[in-house]
């Protein structure tokens, strides 16, 4: 008998699930490869084989242009990884395709959250609550100043900018892969019907998430307008082209940033915002502490973020935890 | 208070002055008194709450939050007030209450004592949402830190009322918060404020460059422009104050200047310490870089007083014993200006000389001398220019001697603001501390983000993003290959900066793309400039 929990080992580099010989996010290229979903820092290219849902595997074939060694596992659907460990994909609602992968193994489970939010998203599957004995979650958002304001709320000040400056265009530095095209799906919910412009990185990813049943409306390049066709209108932008050569194209672009991080008005004034928006694809400290507190494991383990407060908070509760030093998650951009 | 706190956050997020201007005059036009007069009073740090500290504060959080999430929040956000603002506990249940007014929040905030405050200040908090919270403190504590001096709210009100700054500057110092009779006359149509026995500032007249061109000297009197800071002593009911150009109270700096004036006047002069840099034993000044240190103090030890005593020289009157004379022309009040300074003691004050010249190119000549006697430029006067707020064409000028040159090379470069936020447009450049074909180093010389035109700033930025080698957040630093020209007009000695050295008013004056950096100056070239 071995001891408890032996068969899954943090690494460095990854989780390591020891008898299948199979890594979870890993951050450099391994054999297999179990992927949460497909933000560059969870998803590497390069692997030998690569188990994720359908639409991270399709946006894995964006980025790499590669999708060999591919397999598909649906929402709910759990696959024998050999040596008696099976894994279960479980949505996650951080971004489109985004899952938690339950682990089980001589009957102990083991939940792997990768990226998650509870918050309501049009644009993927809501996290599902599932029980298990160690669960293993971020903590971007780790640290009790984080909460995030319902989106209808920063949806409606995006708007009454734009109402507000007829004559500037407004500009919303969002992650390409997931918060442009929330961002862009709620300005739709809130009966915003006119043409929203994209930076010409956002392009793929936008109709990707059209082809899985997403509709974003009507989208069109920034690199086929006039000036004067975006003044009064919205314009979407990967965060690192707010204030770069490319934003000199745009009619006195008032600069907005969707990301938790704006939460902090230093955060934003670093960058240069003059509109954040709290807008945020990860859980919140409410959110992170009524998960682990409905999830109720034996022990909660923390990859990435600020995990500092998050301990504390579970040692206040009186939860087990632990911080693991992953390296290479990053989410300055989130 | 909400309208306030919204304020406060659009003005945090906001860097040009105009959309400032913008908010603020927005802001000033759409909140009822006596809010717009607190807001105004908070936003220039006018207010002073001494029962509430940032450490009251902290202390608050600590009973409510535990102590290891607050100090790890605290050190993320870096603001005290920030912190508190988002981690203060709001109450679940709390029965629905009427909104405060800001006067309502101003009111209870100046009943508070060190004793209360800690009871009292959760009863506010509990009222407001995080926007408000951040607003509250911030209020309570000083230091809004927005970007707004006292000129920019001043040009606020001008424009949100449709009337002059100047008139706006002159009343302003006379009153105190919450500024009720500004409001009911900039407002409200209301007639303007009638302030006998106050102390109040007057808008300062000022000059135009002298760019090209002669004036006759018949028309136009000259005299130095001596380099110290321009003043404004006040007195009346008995009280002096000594204002800044912009309007700013100053006093507290200079008490020595506050108990010397014997009579009601408000007299336009230079203010200076006692040296002879400037004209040398004659000249009676030290440089600007002696008077620096006495600036922005709140109180002035007795040492400082002794080493570095101030007085200032006169240029102007514009009322004396009861008479306004900023109508009368120029050589009218420089006759009244001579035959006071009899009534003046000498200690604190004397009257700066008109330099006699047989014409335009004998003054020119006098002013070429200007730089040995280590003293700015001249003035131009004209002899029956009345006393005007502003800049008025042809009545008064400037006439600096020519700047300085050296030959710089570029070290860094940095990301500018608002239209320039693309471009790297703040650049940094330094001197050769020694041979540079025998190893010598770069050290910074200074900064400067202005001489050159938009398609030289396109060529700039181009330079900049070719020739990278480090990057930190905003600012790269470039290889050293571009030469700057920079134009200066003066340079002193400095404890803050690493050369030990520091330029007054550095300006790009010529882009060399054509000169090798080896060739750029080497730092003793600058310190040979040196007029301490």
């Amino acid at each position: 008998m071995t001891a408890p929990f032996s068969w899954i080992r943090p690494e460095p580099h990854g989780i390591h699930v020891v008898p299948a010989d199979i890594w979870v996010d890993p951050s450099r290229a391994v054999p297999r490869a179990l992927v949460t979903h497909g933000h560059a820092d969870h998803a590497r290219g390069g692997h030998g084989e690569t188990i994720a849902t359908p639409a991270t595997l399709a946006i894995m074939k964006l980025r790499y242009a590669t999708s060999d060694g591919a397999v598909r596992v649906e929402y709910g659907e759990s696959i024998s990884l050999g040596s008696g460990v099976s894994a279960t994909f479980l949505p996650a609602g951080h971004v489109l395709g985004s899952a938690q992968i339950l682990l089980e193994h001589a009957g102990e489970r083991v939940i792997i959250t990768g990226d998650y939010k509870r918050a309501p998203d049009p644009t993927c599957a809501p996290f599902e609550v599932t029980p298990c004995d160690i669960f293993i979650t971020e903590a971007t958002f780790g640290l009790p100043v984080f909460t995030h304001p319902p989106i209808t709320e920063e949806i409606g000040k995006l708007l009454d900018a734009r109402t507000e400056n007829p004559d500037a265009c407004i500009l919303v530095g969002a992650y390409a892969l997931g918060k442009a095209q929330r961002v862009i799906a709620e300005l739709r919910a809130a009966g915003h019907t006119d043409t929203i412009w994209l930076h010409g990185a956002m392009e793929a990813m936008c109709r990707l998430y059209e082809e899985h049943g997403v509709m974003l409306g009507d989208l069109r390049l920034v690199s086929d307008a006039t000036k004067d066709q975006m003044r009064g209108a919205i314009v979407v932008a990967p965060p690192s082209a707010l204030n770069d050569r490319w934003s000199r194209r745009l009619p006195d672009p008032i600069t907005a940033m969707a990301s938790g991080w704006m939460r902090v008005r230093a955060r934003a004034r670093q960058r240069g915002v003059e509109l954040p928006l709290v807008i945020s694809d990860h859980a919140d400290w409410n959110e992170l502490t009524r998960t682990i507190t409905e999830v109720n494991p034996q022990e909660t383990w923390i990859t990435h973020g600020r995990e500092e407060a998050l301990l504390r908070w579970c040692e206040l509760s009186q939860r087990r935890a632990r911080a693991l030093a992953l390296v290479g998650y990053e989410d300055e951009d989130d | 208070m909400e309208e306030f706190a919204a304020l406060l956050d659009a003005l945090v997020y906001t860097t040009s002055r105009n959309r400032k201007l913008a908010l603020i005059a927005a802001y000033l036009r759409s909140a009822p008194d006596p809010d717009r007069g607190w807001a105004l009073a908070g936003l220039t740090d006018g207010l002073d709450f001494p029962a509430v500290k940032s450490s009251t504060v902290r202390n608050l959080m600590m009973e409510r939050v535990d102590p290891v999430l607050w100090a790890l929040s605290r050190d993320f956000v870096g603001d005290t007030a920030e912190t508190a603002s988002l981690l203060w506990p709001e109450p679940e249940d709390a029965a629905p209450q009427a909104p405060l007014t800001l006067a309502e929040v101003v009111e209870r905030l100046s009943a508070l004592t060190r004793a209360t405050a800690p009871k009292k200040l959760p009863l506010l908090f509990d009222r407001m949402d995080a926007k408000g919270r951040y607003a509250l403190i911030k209020l309570a504590t000083g230091g809004m830190r927005v970007g707004v001096s006292a000129r920019l709210a001043k040009t606020a009100f001008a424009l949100a009322f449709g009337v002059a700054v100047e008139e706006v500057e002159e009343y302003w110092h006379a009153l105190t918060p919450p500024y009720t009779e500004l409001f009911a006359w900039g407002a409200d149509g209301g007639p303007a404020p009638d302030l006998p026995g106050v102390p109040r500032f007057r808008p300062f007249m000022l000059a135009h460059p002298l760019e090209d061109g002669e004036v006759d000297l018949k028309d136009y009197a000259a005299e130095w422009k001596w380099d110290g800071i321009r003043v404004q002593l006040v007195r009346a009911g008995g009280e002096t104050r000594v204002y800044s150009r912009s309007g700013d109270d100053i006093s507290a700096s200079f008490p020595e200047m506050l108990t010397v004036l014997p009579m009601d006047a408000v007299l336009d002069g230079e203010l200076l310490v006692r040296g002879s840099t400037q004209g040398g034993e004659a000249g009676g000044a030290a440089s600007f870089n002696a008077l620096q240190q006495r600036l922005g103090r709140k109180t002035v030890s007795g040492k400082m007083l002794k080493e570095a005593p101030a007085f200032v020289r006169l240029y102007d009157v514009l009322l004396l014993d009861g008479t306004d004379w900023r109508e009368h022309p120029w050589k009218s009040r420089r006759a009244t200006l001579e035959a006071l300074m009899g009534r003046l003691p000498a200690s604190h004050f004397d009257l700066s000389a008109l330099v006699e010249a047989q014409d335009f190119s004998a003054l020119a000549a006098i002013r070429d001398t200007a730089r040995d006697e280590a003293i700015e430029g001249l003035m131009l006067k004209h002899r029956d220019s009345p006393y005007v707020a502003g800049r008025k064409v042809a009545l008064w000028y400037k006439w600096k001697r020519d700047p300085l040159l050296i030959d710089c090379v570029v070290m860094y470069a940095q990301r500018g603001s608002g239209k320039r936020s693309s471009f790297h447009s703040d650049f940094t450049f330094g001197c050769w501390d020694g041979d540079p074909d025998a190893g010598a180093e770069l050290l910074p010389v200074g900064k400067a983000y202005t001489g050159f035109t938009d398609a030289e700033l396109k060529q700039l930025d181009k330079f900049v993003r070719q020739n990278t080698l480090n990057r930190f957040g905003p600012v790269r630093e470039v290889k050293r290959e571009l030469v700057f020209e920079v134009a200066f007009d003066s340079v002193h000695t400095s404890k803050r900066h690493k050369s030990g050295l520091a330029m007054r008013f550095p300006r790009i004056h010529r882009i060399r793309w054509d000169k090798p950096a080896h060739e750029a100056d080497r730092i003793e070239a600058l310190r040979a400039l040196i007029k301490d």
